[in-house]
């Protein structure tokens, strides 16, 4: 098993409140890692943390080996993420949002179809973002994980706002990745019901 | 299965730029605001002052200048307001591409929609303000230089005050500092021109002014826009 993320001593405070101490975790491929805890307690400031978008009090994060702060452009080459706000301009079209990712990050294009196809967003390319319904808003941002290609997949509570249908589609997708090679974060106070064994981190 | 590269530099840069361009497009009102705001506040003066002509040509500069400067400011507080809002901001300090190079096809971006329309019809008004033709070019020289400084040095106060509540006071308080060497420059150089007095001093420190704002404020503005989305 190759090690893909590690995660030493991590610290974090928030104003006065310090919301980890010395936590340490370690992903390899194909795994895992569950972050739980109730609201508030922390679970989107650790995945903000090991994406690199909050400076850590102190620890280090290290992806194949190498620390995440130094060797910054190549980790998030090799991440994907998803949080509650996807990330999509309200005014340009699913396809032109789409089509922006492929200019900053390594994307296959040539995928495009079957993934609209597989998310049940093919109908929907030419609206634009705010005309879509909140599900679907998400199901575009799970299509920019899918065409990214992406090692690591971080994501802040996946199944909000999504039927049960596309609850199992993301449980479905997750565990292709973790097939293929890929490790998952996730933050979710919800249970997601993965078949394979999940790490887990229980945030008090 | 062999994956894609990473984009290079340049397609990243020209992404952000034709996102951003696209986005005025669909939404003219934002883009035509400042424009708006630049034509009015420098044609009611004459209305107001009166049309005594030798009056107007002392006070045709220092107007015109001050006008682009509000109308800059006036909007670079939208700049990356949506980007942090709609969660695009994490998606973008989350690219691999490097921010500082985001951060300026952002700046030139917001230099295209709102800095580039406002020298184009800078000529119009400098015609109610009866200025002479060669001191016309050398307006539209110096509010070009004056206003890519200004967007660059805005996108730095931007990306500070992104994430606060009522910002834009601050935002103000923070570039109008960094502008005034622009203001005072750009409208003392136009109306040495319209006194037919030398002017390449004043073409080159805003030229220089500008090349310092381009080497550094795409950095500053990278920095700010990770504090400011912590």
């Amino acid at each position: 098993m190759t090690e893909l993320l590690s995660a030493k001593n991590l610290t974090v405070f928030r104003g006065e409140r310090c919301l980890f101490h010395d936590l340490s975790f370690a992903l390899n491929a194909g795994e895992s890692l569950l972050i739980q805890g109730a609201n508030g307690s922390g679970k989107t400031t650790l995945l903000r943390a090991v994406a690199g978008l909050l400076d850590l009090e102190e620890g280090e994060i290290r992806w194949r080996g190498f620390s995440t702060l130094a060797h910054r452009q190549a980790f998030h080459g090799e991440m994907a993420w998803f949080a509650h706000s996807v990330g999509f301009k309200n005014d340009l079209t699913l396809l032109e949002n789409l089509r922006f990712e492929s200019g900053l990050r390594s994307t296959s294009m040539g995928r495009l179809s079957a993934v609209l196809d597989k998310l049940g967003l093919t109908s929907l390319t030419q609206l634009p973002f705010r005309a879509l319904s909140a599900g679907q808003q998400r199901r575009v941002g799970l299509a920019r994980m899918l065409l990214a290609n992406a090692q690591l997949w971080l994501m802040d509570e996946p199944l909000t706002n999504l039927d049960t249908a596309g609850q199992d589609l993301v449980v479905n997708l997750i565990t292709e990745h973790l097939q293929g090679g890929g490790a998952c974060m996730l933050a979710s106070h919800q249970a997601v019901g993965l078949n394979s064994d999940m790490q887990r981190i229980v945030l008090q | 299965m062999t994956e894609p590269a990473n984009p290079t530099l340049w397609q990243g840069f020209a992404a952000v730029v034709k996102r951003d361009l696209l986005l005025a497009y669909k939404r003219p009102g934002d883009m035509l605001n400042p424009l708006f705001f630049f034509a009015m506040v420098s044609t009611l003066f004459p209305l107001a002052i009166g049309p005594a002509g030798d009056q107007l040509k002392l006070l045709g500069p220092g107007v015109v200048w001050v006008a682009a400067l509000l109308s800059v400011l006036l909007s670079l507080n939208s700049m990356y307001l949506s980007d942090l809002e709609d969660g695009s901001l994490d998606q973008l300090i989350l690219s691999p591409q490097p921010l500082p190079l985001i951060a300026l096809g952002k700046t030139v971006a917001h230099w295209l929609v709102s800095g580039f329309p406002l020298v184009l019809v800078s000529p119009l008004i400098a015609i109610t303000y009866q200025m002479p033709t060669e001191t016309i070019g050398v307006m539209v020289v110096t509010l070009t230089l004056g206003t890519i400084s200004l967007s660059l040095l805005g996108s730095v106060g931007a990306a500070l005050t992104v994430g606060l509540n009522r910002g834009n006071a601050l935002l103000s308080l923070l570039v109008l500092p960094l502008a005034m060497p622009v203001l005072i420059f750009g409208a003392r150089t136009v109306a040495l021109a319209a006194a037919d007095d030398a002017v390449s001093a004043g073409v080159y420190f805003l030229a220089a002014y500008c090349m310092l704002a381009l080497s550094f404020a795409p950095f500053a503005a990278a920095a700010a826009l990770k504090i400011s989305n912590e």
